[in-house]
Formats: structure tokens, C-alpha cells, sequence
């Protein structure tokens, strides 16, 4: 009886988390899927303490150390999501997504520990393939997680011979995977957890900075195949559906991000963009010119429509509060200000979209860049904040560049383009942006927040 | 070192070549710049603006500067107040006045001349003709409205239909471009012709419509400058040119080409085919004039009612904006002569920029520059067009489509997997097979929900499936009340760490949606 009432909660947990990821694609049932998401994990978590509490001998040891267990993840947990800064996400997210490869190696060998010799095949390549996966989401996580916080350089490391490490890493593992379901020993089961937490680490290590987006979405798919394999060792069909829908999810997500790259996803995850391309070629763009902050603000006040297309530099500045209350009063005055957004803009899918909700930025006015496109034309003044490939008129109109074919923000094509920059240097692609020397666009040196702060005192 | 800035002393000229605004920036290049009283007041730069922008106020003081930033060429008395060392900026016509760059030279002072900057992008910044070019354009379409008789939009009103102004622009050169934005932004029905058939699109661009004669055309010109025209051209010009003489209410005439008299376009019996009220007015008259008739600087109305405006002090009539222009183009210059912004003037004449504009060097005479072949024309379109404003290059697919793969090899893949993972079902146990089919349904699921989510909330997708992942702490609650104390603490770590998960997920998720919001 037991049972059968808890796979029925498991079904109902299974349908509210497919409810849960649909409620979160449109902006008006976005919050009602989070509680939908909540509602169908208190039922899963209830119905499986309840399942181990009947069966166990002694219930309230182990209701007290599940307590303990859940209270310290919990409080750590809420502290994490209560605290963080939201230019820091794509750090939270990534070190998330280790905690999920983390417990997928623990269930895993722990799966592998209680049935021991008594395991048939099917079983042990459970096992296997799921604390592989965990161990390679989980070192890949720590490093995107490092790399993403600047604790590490973001910049991609390149061993020599680095794809051969990578091959000969899988064809240990295989070769792991037939000892291991000959002998049930666990020995290669450790092993080959080292090795694959060696290549997680090695495999993210060699992908630079601006490729983020795609590595990120990729762990979280793997985060998810991570659980959907824990699923299929204990039998648990909840755990196979959920973590279906998160690598579906995921995996969509990387390409997405890919295809608004122009890359394919093997080339990404290959690592090392734009290391080939020479960086310094002798084409004579023309001169740039400047701007003043006051000449800026001119041009904003006299305008009548603005878009402004973010993109990472906006959240190493710390940018989104003085553009949020430039676009306020560029509003109040009657200014049709808009945002647009690359699908690539920040580290992290959606990225942009949240520092500017967060500073208050309603919604509706901040645009996908297909949205946006046909507009730049009927557009007086861009202001290019933070970005620099994802604007590069390179990409639409030289065959010969390295980025040819990605699709970008055509700013270019509007009156005035206004380009907030640190300085001439290149972009994550190591590509010379023509913008900066179109006709139209006017570049403002300095740090992008200090520049929108003096936009903002000028008028 | 000091800039000088005079107050220019040429009848009706209003124009300064400094403004508070460009003295501040020369000023941030570490000169020091002296403006002669009275020199921005027609301007509407008053004295005390630049004293406010940092600037001296002298009288005749402001010759003994060591550089001069003009307006107009140098007169005789200006001449004559020169002295070896000096440098002096401003327009010089090189090439049509000799006589003057001999006088420049005898008097030892280096010559700039803004109107010698080669046609290359780079110089764009620094080209006064360009500049001043684009002024006079605006300005000629609004002279030409202030004579004619009628609007330039059409209407229908309750007191009976307006037509809208026919104005044909010839020349579709910075000026030409700059007549047609206006003209049409006045509601007029806007032509133009010009005789590079190549800015035919950036005419189209700006919304008017460029006349085509059959002929073969001159080809872009190295220098992206016109350059005469053929015979045959010609013949079949003046025919296009009569023909639309008849129709038109208002002409605008801008061909130029640098060194030379301008080309006579319009000829006695064209003008006097035009309609009683027409206008014309002839922007290349101070250069003998495209029009039969024109006058420098004068209103002709001829026997038959059109009035032929001459006026070649066009940008001159916009005072303001013309000085801040010509003010920001030798700003961009003395940027370019000053790389170590400390006020020191250094010429690298090895820079074509700079070669090109240098007409007389400490007395010695520079002038002709060799050519620079560097052509602005082909060059994406970019640097002419964008000047004019048109430049919608547009996003040409760059790569070639992949092409498409035969379709009977995804069959063939297809089929091999479905082999492959019936070998591998037909060693499994049922148990495997039934979690199988619910594990690929729910990635099918999975995919088509996550398609329609909208990018804005990946970054909220992200953390909430991070959450919901969390579930395999599942695994750990079942395997904590193992007997093993291995298992147990290892279950108990996975309970943990999931459940950072999901509690972390779930409440940042939360926190993320509560920040959205619609205006």
C-alpha cells in the first residue's frame, strides 16, 4: 500500500515539475511555476521520508540525521540565494550545478556499496555512467565556478595534445567500465571516478571566458543527465523524469547559445576560440572619434527613440543601476527608450535580462535581439554599454572574419552610435570591431558606470 | 604652444574658428588659445564665454601666436602680419591660388590647408569641406523655400489641394545629400543626379529618386572626387537635364570639381523653360557657376519669373553651427598633429593625412602632395555613405548555407540506433525497458516545454531547474537508513548537498521573478 501511495506522489511531483519549467517561459506565469516547482518537490521529499520512516528500524535516528542533513543544506542554501549579487549568478548557478555532479558520485557509490556482488550488468553500468557524469559535472562546475569569479583567469588552458588527453580519458573510462562489471570491485569504480574528475576539470579548464553561456548550459544538462542516471540505478522513476527535463533543458539552453554564437556545439566545447586567428591585422580602419559625456547627454536629449544593447562589461561595471535610472529619465522626458539583447550578452543565458530587473527595468522594454533588429534603422541614438562582439558589423557583412555568419545587433545601421569602453582593445572573439570607426559611432573611454553617471549629471 | 584664434576679417563672413566648447578641447591638448575680442560675436560666442572656457581675450596681440586657426585664406594686411615660424590653418585653395601659397611661403610660415585633407576615411573627421558642405546643403534647400511661392509639402485642404515642390538636386556629394534630407524632410518629391552612377543607393536612402541616363558611367574616381565628364555623358545629361528643367519647381546645382571652374549644367534656354516662381539655387557660383545666369553672391530673377540664387556664404548663414563644426574638424586636426597632447605641433609628413594638407613647411613649398590612392568609394560604401547618413550596408549572409545533407543517411543513422538499442534491450531486464520508455518521454517533454521559454528568463529556467535537480536527494533519503555507516554518511553528505540545491535554487529563483516587472 505504501508503496503504490508513494509512486502515485511521485507521479503528481513528476507532473508538477513539467507544469513548473512551462509556468517559467512567459514573464506572467513565471512566478506560479516556481511554486508549482516548490509544491512537487515538498510532495516528492515528503512521500520518500515518509517511505524510509515505515521501513526503517529506527525512524527517529534517521529522521533526526535527514533533519540535521537538510537543515545545514538548507541554511546554507537560502544564505547563498538570500546574499548573492545578481552579477554574481552565473557563479551561483555554476557551483550549484557542482553540488547536483556532488551527489549524483555519493548516491552513485553508495548505490554501488549496498548492492555489492549481488548486481547485475545493467545495474553496474547504472552506476558507472552516473558517477561518471556526477564527476564530471561536478569538477567542470567547480572550475566554470572559479573561472566565472575571477578566481581563476578566465582564459582558456591549452595543453598540447589536448584533444588526445580528452579521447584517451573516454577510452580508460571504457575500459574501467569492463572490468568494473566483470569483477563488481570497486577499485576501477575509483578510478575512473579520478580520471573523469581530471577531465570535468580539464575539459572546462581549456574553454575561455566568453563561452560561459554555452558551458554553463552544458553543465546544467549534465547536471540533469546526472540525476536521470541516479534515477535509473535505484529504479526511481521521478528521478528519471526530473532529471530528463533538466538535460533536456539544458542542452537546449547550450544550443541556443551556440547557434546565436555561429559555432557548433563540438567547436565550443573543443575550447580555445579565437587563439588561431592572428589578432592584430593591418587593415586600416580610419581613425575613432570621441565624445564627451556632455556631448552624449546632447544627443540623448535631443533624441526620440534609444535603444541601449548591454553586454558583460555592463556587469563588471556594476553599470545596470545608473543606465536603469538613465532610461528613467530618459523616459519621464518622453524618450522611447529599449533594451537589446544578445542571446550570448554576459556569462550566462538570460543574464542581462536579470541585473536589469533588478535595477528596476520594466520588463516589457527590454527586447530579444530579433525583436530589435528591424528597429535600429528608425532609431536616433544606441548606446552600446559593455559590448563588443555581439555588435560587430564584422559578422554580417566580412565573410573573411572569424566571427562571419554570427548573427549580431545591427547598431550600426542607426543615427548615432555612442560606445561606452575601457579602451580600443578587442573583444572575447580577438576581432577588430568596425563599428568604432563607422561614421556614426562616437566612442566614450572610461568605466562604463562613472561614464552613465556623468551622462546622468549632465542632464 | 599658443593658438591664436582672429577674428575673421572677410565682409559677411559671421563664422569663428573656434568655439568655448572647441577651446576647452584644445585647451585639454595643452595649448593655450588667445581669441581676438569680438571674434565669436556674430557667432553668438560672446567674449566671455571663452573666457569662461579657459581662452584669453586679446586685440592685435592674437598675430603673435604660434598657431593661427582661420576661417577664410589669409588677405594681404593678414599677410602681411605673418612671420617665419608661424603656422596657420585654414582653407587655402592651393590649387587655384598659387600666388597665394608663394606669399605664404616668402613669409616662412608653415600652411595648413583644411580644404587640401585627402578623401581617405580617416581624414573624415578633419574634412571642413565636408563639414561646411553638409550646412550649405541645409542651408540652399531653406533659401530656396524662403523665394518660393509656394509649400513644399503636399496637402489637402478644405480650401482646395496643394501639390508638393518638384526639387531636382544635381550633384549628390555631401551637399547634394544634405539638400535632398532636407528637401525631402520638408515634404518635397525629391530627384537627383549625379554622374557616379555608384550613389545611386545612397540617394535612394534617403528617400529620393536618382534620375539614370543611359550612357556608361564615369566610374568611382580614385580620389572620391567627381571628375569631368565625357562628351557623349554630357550630351545625354543636358537632355535629362532640359527635360526635367520644364517639370521641376526648384533646382538645386552642387557640382564641383576641386581645381576647376564648375561645369555649366544648366544652360539660358533650360532656365528659361522653368516655370514662372522656380528656383534655383547655384551652390558652385563663387566657382563660375552651374547655371546660366548665377551671380556670385547675388538674387538674379530673370525675363521669365525664376529666381537664381547665387549666395555663396551658405554655411555662413548658420553661423552657430557652421563654427562648431569648423571648430571640431581642427580640433580632430591638431589631435592628429598633437600624439603627445602636450600643446606641441609636430607635422609627420609621412602620414598622407597630414602630407596632403601640409601646402607650405617653414617657407618651402610642399604643394602638390603626391597622390594618394586611397579611395573612400569603395570602401563598403562605409565612409561616404555614413557621412550623408545612408550607409544600411544591410546584414548580407556572409557564409554560404550549409549544404544540406542527404537525407537518406539520417534514415540510415536512424535505423542504426534503433538496432544498436534493441541489441542492447534484448540483454536488459524488463524493469530497465519500462524506466527507459518514461526516461525518453520525459526528455521529449522536456524539450518541448523548454523551447517556448522566452530568453529573458533563462538565467530564472536555470536556478529553477538547478532546484528541481536537487531531487536526487532522493537517493540519499533512501539510502540513509542503511546499516552500513559508509552509506549512511555518504547519504547523509548527498542529503546535504542536494538540498543546498534545492532550497538555494528555489528561493533565488523566487527572488529573480520578484525583480521582474512590467511597467
Amino acid at each position: 500500500m505504501t508503496s503504490n501511495v508513494v509512486s502515485a506522489a511521485y507521479i503528481v511531483s513528476a507532473v508538477f515539475f513539467v507544469l513548473s519549467l512551462a509556468g517559467l517561459s512567459k514573464h506572467e506565469s513565471a512566478k506560479e511555476g516556481n511554486a508549482y516547482g516548490v509544491t512537487g518537490m515538498v510532495i516528492a521529499l515528503g512521500a520518500t521520508i515518509w517511505l524510509v520512516l515505515s521501513r526503517s528500524e529506527h525512524a527517529l535516528v534517521t529522521l533526526l540525521l535527514i533533519a540535521l542533513a537538510m537543515g545545514i543544506g538548507a541554511a546554507i542554501g537560502l544564505w547563498r540565494a538570500r546574499k548573492v549579487e545578481m552579477t554574481q549568478m552565473p557563479e551561483l548557478v555554476a557551483m550549484l550545478h557542482s553540488f547536483v555532479g556532488l551527489a549524483a558520485v555519493l548516491v552513485g557509490l553508495n548505490s554501488h556499496l549496498t548492492v555489492g556482488d549481488a548486481a547485475d550488468t545493467i545495474h553496474s553500468v547504472e552506476v558507472f555512467l552516473g558517477v561518471f557524469i556526477g564527476a564530471v559535472t561536478l569538477t567542470g562546475s567547480v572550475v566554470a565556478f572559479l573561472k566565472l569569479s575571477a578566481r581563476i583567469p578566465s582564459t582558456p588552458l591549452m595543453l598540447p595534445a589536448r584533444h588526445w588527453l580528452n579521447l584517451a580519458a573516454l577510452v580508460v573510462s571504457a575500459l574501467l567500465l569492463l572490468w568494473f562489471v566483470q569483477s563488481h570491485s570497486v577499485v576501477p569504480l575509483i578510478l575512473m571516478t579520478l580520471i573523469a574528475l581530471a577531465f570535468g576539470w580539464h575539459l572546462v579548464a581549456s574553454i575561455g571566458g566568453g563561452d560561459m553561456p554555452v558551458v554553463v548550459s552544458m553543465l546544467n544538462s549534465y547536471s540533469g543527465w546526472a540525476a536521470a542516471a541516479a534515477g535509473f540505478m535505484l529504479g526511481n522513476d521521478l528521478l528519471i523524469v526530473t532529471g530528463a527535463l533538466v538535460g533536456a533543458s539544458g542542452a537546449i539552453l547550450s544550443w541556443i547559445m551556440c547557434r546565436a554564437m555561429n559555432r557548433s556545439f563540438v567547436s565550443v566545447i573543443a575550447g580555445g576560440f579565437g587563439q588561431e586567428v592572428s589578432l592584430a591585422d593591418d587593415r586600416d580602419y580610419g581613425e575613432h572619434r570621441e565624445i564627451t559625456a556632455e556631448a552624449a547627454a546632447d544627443l540623448l536629449r535631443d533624441a526620440s527613440s534609444v535603444i541601449i544593447t548591454p553586454g558583460y562589461g555592463m556587469a563588471v561595471a556594476q553599470a545596470q543601476y545608473p543606465v536603469a535610472e538613465l532610461t528613467k529619465r530618459l523616459r519621464d522626458r518622453g524618450v522611447d527608450v529599449r533594451f537589446g539583447i544578445h542571446p550570448v550578452a554576459g556569462r550566462l543565458p538570460g543574464h542581462m535580462n536579470v541585473l536589469l530587473a533588478e535595477a528596476k527595468v520594466p520588463y516589457d522594454i527590454v527586447l530579444e535581439m530579433d525583436e530589435v533588429n528591424d528597429d535600429f534603422p528608425s532609431t536616433d541614438v544606441v548606446l552600446v554599454i559593455g559590448a563588443n562582439d555581439t555588435v560587430n558589423p564584422a559578422a554580417a557583412e566580412d565573410p573573411t572574419s572569424p566571427i562571419a555568419g554570427m548573427p549580431v545587433l545591427q547598431v550600426w545601421n542607426a543615427h548615432d552610435v555612442i560606445v561606452f569602453k575601457r579602451s580600443m582593445a578587442t573583444g572575447y572573439a580577438g576581432v577588430q570591431n568596425p563599428l568604432f570607426f563607422r561614421e556614426n559611432s562616437q566612442m566614450l573611454f572610461g568605466d562604463a558606470k562613472q561614464r552613465v553617471d556623468d551622462i546622468l549629471t549632465a542632464l | 604652444m599658443r593658438i591664436g584664434v582672429p577674428l575673421e576679417s572677410l565682409a559677411g563672413e559671421t563664422r569663428v574658428a573656434a568655439t568655448p566648447r572647441t577651446v576647452e578641447q584644445l585647451i585639454d591638448l595643452g595649448y593655450a588659445v588667445f581669441v581676438e575680442s569680438g571674434a565669436g560675436h556674430l557667432s553668438t560666442f560672446e567674449d566671455a564665454a571663452y573666457v569662461a572656457a579657459g581662452a584669453d581675450i586679446v586685440g592685435e596681440d592674437v598675430w603673435n601666436t604660434d598657431v593661427l586657426l582661420k576661417i577664410n585664406a589669409p588677405s594681404e594686411p593678414e599677410l602681411a602680419r605673418l612671420r617665419a615660424g608661424q603656422t596657420i590653418v585654414s582653407p587655402l585653395s592651393p590649387a587655384l591660388r598659387p600666388e597665394l601659397v608663394a606669399a605664404l611661403a616668402e613669409r616662412g610660415v608653415t600652411a595648413l590647408a583644411m580644404d587640401a585633407v585627402p578623401r581617405i576615411s580617416r581624414a573624415q573627421s578633419l574634412d571642413v569641406l565636408s563639414s561646411m558642405a553638409n550646412i550649405g546643403g541645409y542651408r540652399a534647400v531653406i533659401e530656396a523655400a524662403h523665394e518660393f511661392g509656394s509649400l513644399f509639402t503636399g496637402q489637402v485642404t478644405a480650401a482646395g489641394k496643394v501639390p508638393p515642390a518638384k526639387v531636382l538636386v544635381i550633384g549628390a556629394g555631401v551637399a547634394g545629400l544634405s539638400a535632398i534630407g532636407t528637401a525631402g524632410s520638408l515634404g518635397a518629391v525629391v530627384r537627383a543626379f549625379d554622374a557616379r552612377s555608384e550613389v545611386a543607393e545612397q540617394v535612394e536612402s534617403m528617400g529620393a529618386q536618382f534620375l539614370r541616363i543611359d550612357v556608361e558611367d564615369t566610374g568611382p574616381s580614385a580620389d572620391g572626387y567627381a571628375k569631368e565628364t565625357g562628351e557623349d555623358f554630357n550630351a545625354k545629361a543636358a537632355e535629362l537635364y532640359a527635360a526635367q528643367a520644364a517639370d521641376v519647381d526648384i533646382v538645386i546645382t552642387t557640382a564641383l570639381i576641386p581645381g576647376r571652374p564648375a561645369p555649366r549644367l544648366l544652360d539660358e534656354a533650360m532656365v528659361a523653360s522653368m516655370k514662372p516662381g522656380s528656383v534655383i539655387v547655384d551652390m558652385a557660383a563663387a566657382n563660375g557657376g552651374n547655371v546660366a545666369g548665377s551671380v556670385a553672391d547675388q538674387k538674379v530673377v530673370t525675363a521669365n519669373g525664376v529666381t537664381i540664387l547665387g549666395y555663396t556664404d551658405l554655411p555662413a548663414r548658420l553661423p552657430t553651427q557652421a563654427s562648431q563644426l569648423f571648430g571640431t574638424n581642427l580640433v580632430n586636426l591638431l589631435k592628429l598633429v598633437t600624439p603627445e597632447k602636450d600643446g606641441q605641433l609636430t607635422l609627420d609628413l609621412d602620414d598622407p593625412v597630414q602630407r596632403g594638407m601640409t601646402v607650405v613647411r617653414e617657407g618651402e613649398v610642399l604643394w602638390p602632395p603626391p597622390p594618394v590612392q586611397v579611395s573612400a568609394a569603395p570602401a563598403a560604401g562605409a565612409a561616404g555613405a555614413g557621412a550623408a547618413g545612408a550607409g544600411a550596408v544591410g546584414a548580407a549572409g556572409a557564409k554560404e548555407p550549409a549544404k544540406p545533407r542527404d537525407p537518406r543517411l539520417k534514415y540510415l543513422w536512424m535505423a542504426l540506433g534503433a538496432l544498436v538499442f534493441a541489441l542492447v534491450a534484448s540483454a536488459s531486464p524488463a524493469v530497465f525497458l519500462g524506466h527507459f520508455t518514461v526516461f525518453a518521454l520525459a526528455v521529449i517533454v522536456g524539450f518541448y516545454v523548454i523551447s517556448n521559454v522566452s530568453h529573458a528568463l533563462h538565467t530564472p529556467l536555470m536556478a529553477e531547474t538547478n532546484a528541481i535537480s536537487g531531487i536526487i536527494v532522493v537517493g540519499g533519503l533512501l539510502q540513509i537508513d542503511s546499516d552500513n555507516l559508509l552509506v549512511k554518511t555518504l547519504g547523509f553528505l548527498a542529503i546535504l548537498v542536494a538540498s543546498i540545491n534545492i532550497f538555494g535554487g528555489f528561493a533565488v529563483t523566487g527572488r529573480m521573478l520578484e525583480m521582474f516587472r512590467k511597467d
